[in-house]
């Protein structure tokens, strides 16, 4: 049922008719050129972005990594399956890589797609240090493709990560440049009336919430596989082929809506598991996922692969052409994303005396005890946001009734859904969880405080979990921003309602106002990190130890000795 | 090595019969800066700026603030003063070092001391206050002071920020200053002693770090205040035009 643990146990009783690959890394300072901006970053084997690390399905791989800083570095492999103390988080998995030593990471390779590693380290993720892994199946895939690319997406800030994080806390606002002005105020009153906009703008600044936070840190370049939108990054293809488009989205802060105008998508992986395809026209990729698609361009032309980010800040763009330096048109960035009432619907304690203020207008405000309720099938009613921008019709289940956030393509056509992602050959047997977790996730912007269950990391106890159960988690997002959560080390079953077919992430993404479940195999012992992936959330707070209690002698021998072998720094 | 030990041991005592009671000891700890308190500084000028009053008098103006600290505690200093440009002398010249504390969602305590050191007598005052965001998006710095001999003040600024664009920002200022004792040999008289109101327009030129502006300010003392500062020669009202900066690194 499980053929990965086999593959381990295999591996730990015939090592030497094992697959066993070597590979070097070097942690680097490095320039990183966006073509708007030069500054000085963090890279792996001399770059920014790292190599694409090729690995297959079954190889056991010893990786030596040599920190050429003259700070504490760490690489964690994001998504990848394996023992803990290989996992690269300081603090967590090992003490971290000193100045000028080399670590080797020893690890068997359990499962295939596309993943990515990163630094665990202070800002140097966001500083550079990310990289590409493409691990080759040992069986056949159930979709063709003739050539393939890594698109890796980040969103480049000329700031280095200690100064956003610095200038975050100090202002919390000091990025954001698409806050609601004089100009909208006038547009908004001549489009739904001028008492229902000050209606709406008093009950937001009751609330001392902008409808404009959508993305906390503006002012980047998006980069695709290290080349800015002037630069464009271009695949070469033959008219006719298929090619499989390995999407990861490495950003800091960044959510990416992509599309490629005149190419339809086959989405058939998700995190690095098989899905079964979805055609879509458009997709919203989180901070951490990745999504694997297959287009099938018959023309002889170039298409652009545009990625605007969800605020509509920013964008980052490539070309897929039958020849260098063919190039298509480069579409404009649609409105900037506005929050509605729907999304702060999952906000404790809202005061009930400033949503009265707010049911004079045309909307129905019946359900205000939804208000403090999390369901969001109970939001009916409460898009009065949306309903004043008069942009109705969307939905999708994860996200709050009435959200602002909810993505429509542009096209008009089909935009992916969690609820379209269903597993391609379940890893796991469907069973019943055996006790449930609650996470709310809880913030407040003014303070620039992120935290779970209102306490930030360093005030927290871990939360400890034990070998052999499964549990489910429900993450409540009683925040107005989007949180990517990351569990390390175990695979996170997204319930999308498809029960046994519920597909397995590595970054579930809980959408503003809603609540999101997933259930946990602990299958994996040992110690590991589970937060919110926005770089600057999770270092502010919003970030857990998880510890896994027990586990068999054989799972516990097998890392004893990778945990001798890799040794420390 | 020695960090990675006890889950062997646990797995025997679970094999054992106590698996319930037994609670795993962490691995390794975390020790690194994630699991500290996040300390983050910043230097802010809301004021820095010439200013130029219908009588002709001209001055150079800062009102500051930097702090050090975390979520749960920080140091502020703040800083605010006027250097009349023709006397070169300081017409108000007050430093501050308060500690800080969240006290609700979206407010913070302050205490600590205040020191007067301009042209003229000095003070020191007490000072406790409550600094934050109102709703409806009014900044507010709200202190009380107990001067060495006893005398009490409170003060009150509040901020509003008008966005035209993203870019070019009007804000307007209220400072509005009670006594509640007589303080004469520094122009305080008891009652509301003063207001200064302001009006400026800035660009954010580089990101929120550097700001210019123009603006007007209008300063008047009243009741008791405004008798001593007529009884000492000096105007009791006046109106600047401004130009300066704001600035924040």
């Amino acid at each position: 049922m499980k053929p990965r643990f086999l593959t381990g146990l295999l591996s730990l009783l015939m090592p030497a008719m094992v697959l066993a690959g070597e590979y070097d890394l070097t942690v680097d300072r490095v320039k990183i050129d966006t073509g708007d901006f030069v500054k000085e970053g963090i890279g792996y084997n001399g770059a920014s972005p790292g190599p694409v690390m090729r690995f297959k399905e079954g190889e056991n791989v010893r990786i030596n990594v040599t920190n050429n800083l003259d700070e504490m570095t760490s690489i964690h492999w994001h998504g990848l399956i394996l023992p803990f103390n290989q996992d690269g988080v300081p603090g967590i998995s090992f003490p971290g890589i000193k100045p000028g030593e080399t670590f080797t990471y020893e690890f068997p390779i359990q499962q295939a797609g596309t993943y990515w590693f990163h630094s665990h380290s202070g800002f140097q993720e966001p500083d550079g240090a990310y990289g590409a892994i493409v691990i080759e199946p040992e069986k056949r895939e159930p979709f063709r493709y003739d050539r393939e690319y890594v698109v890796q997406l980040t969103d480049k800030h000329p700031h280095s990560g200690d100064r956003i994080m610095r200038n975050l806390k100090m202002i919390p606002d000091y990025y954001n440049r698409e806050q609601q002005t004089v100009g909208e105020f006038f547009s908004d009153a001549s489009k739904n009336g001028l008492m229902n906009t000050i209606r709406d703008r008093m009950a937001w600044g009751d609330m001392r919430m902008m409808k404009a936070d959508v993305e906390d840190l503006q002012g980047f370049t998006g980069l695709i596989n290290g080349k800015g939108p002037e630069q464009n990054w271009t695949g070469l293809f033959e008219p006719g082929e298929r090619i499989r488009l390995r999407f990861i989205n490495s950003s800091a802060m960044t959510y990416f809506d992509i599309r490629i105008t005149g190419l339809d998508m086959t989405v058939v992986q998700a995190d690095g598991n098989n899905v079964q395809p979805v055609n879509v026209d458009e997709f919203r990729i989180g901070v951490a996922e990745s999504y694997d698609v297959i287009v099938h361009p018959k023309d002889e032309q170039a298409y652009t692969i545009f990625a605007e980010s969800m605020g509509r800040s920013g964008y980052a763009r490539a070309t897929l052409a039958p020849e260098e330096g063919m190039e298509a048109a480069v579409p404009q960035l649609r409105d900037p994303a506005r929050l509605t009432m729907a999304d702060m619907s999952g906000m404790p304690g809202m005061d009930h005396g400033n949503m009265a203020g707010m049911d004079h207008g045309d909307m129905d405000m019946n359900s205000s005890e939804g208000m403090s309720g999390m369901d969001h099938s109970n939001m009916e009613g409460m898009d009065h946001g949306s309903m004043a921008m008069g942009k109705g019709g969307q939905s999708d289940p994860f996200y709050a009734k009435g959200s602002g956030l909810v993505p429509t393509a542009a096209n008009g056509g089909k935009f992916l859904s969690y609820a379209d992602l269903k597993a391609q050959d379940p890893l796991y047997e469907d069973r019943e969880p055996t006790r449930e977790i609650e996470l709310r996730l809880t913030g407040n912007m003014e303070r620039y405080t992120w935290s779970i269950n209102g306490v930030k990391y360093e005030d927290a106890d871990p939360i400890r979990l034990k070998y052999g159960e499964r549990v489910r988690f429900k993450f409540v997002n009683e925040t107005m921003m989007t949180h990517p959560m990351h569990l390390h080390g175990m695979w996170s079953i997204l319930d999308v309602g498809a029960d046994q077919w519920n597909p397995i992430k590595h970054t579930v993404s809980v959408q503003p106002g809603t609540t999101v479940y997933m259930e946990t195999e602990v299958d994996e012992p040992g110690q590991w990190a589970f937060h919110c992936h926005l770089s600057y959330h999770a270092a502010a707070g919003m970030f857990r130890k998880v510890i896994v209690e027990g586990g068999p002698e054989s799972t516990q021998a097998k890392t004893d000795v990778i945990a001798k072998d890799g040794g420390e720094v | 090595m020695s960090c990675i030990r006890s889950i062997v041991a646990v797995s025997f005592l679970a094999s054992i019969g106590v698996s319930t009671a037994v609670t795993a000891q962490e691995m390794i700890s975390d020790t690194t800066a994630r699991k500290q308190p996040l300390t983050t500084w910043g230097v802010q000028f809301e004021e820095f700026e010439y200013r130029y009053s219908d009588d002709d008098e001209e001055l150079g103006v800062w009102n500051a603030d930097a702090f050090y600290g975390t979520d749960d505690f920080k140091v502020r200093l703040l800083t605010t003063g006027e250097y009349e440009i023709e006397e070169q002398a300081y017409e108000t010249l007050e430093n501050q070092l308060v500690g800080q504390i969240p006290i609700s969602k979206f407010f913070d305590a302050k205490a600590g001391v205040r020191f007067d050191t301009p042209e003229g007598p000095d003070r020191t005052y007490a000072v406790l206050g409550v600094a934050g965001l109102a709703p409806q998006w009014f900044e507010i710095d709200a202190n009380l002071y107990v001067s060495k001999d006893g005398d009490t003040s409170a003060e009150l600024d509040a901020e509003y920020e008008l966005l035209f664009t993203n870019y070019w920002i009007l804000a307007a200022t209220l400072d509005a200053s009670v006594a509640f004792s007589e303080d004469e040999e520094i122009g305080v008289g008891k009652g509301l002693v003063s207001t200064e109101t302001g009006l400026r327009l800035s660009y954010d030129l580089i990101d929120r770090a550097f700001s210019p502006y123009v603006g007007v300010v209008h300063e008047r003392k009243y009741g008791d205040s405004a008798d001593l500062a007529e009884a000492d020669g000096g105007g009791t009202e006046d109106w600047f035009a401004v130009i300066g900066a704001r600035i924040a690194f």
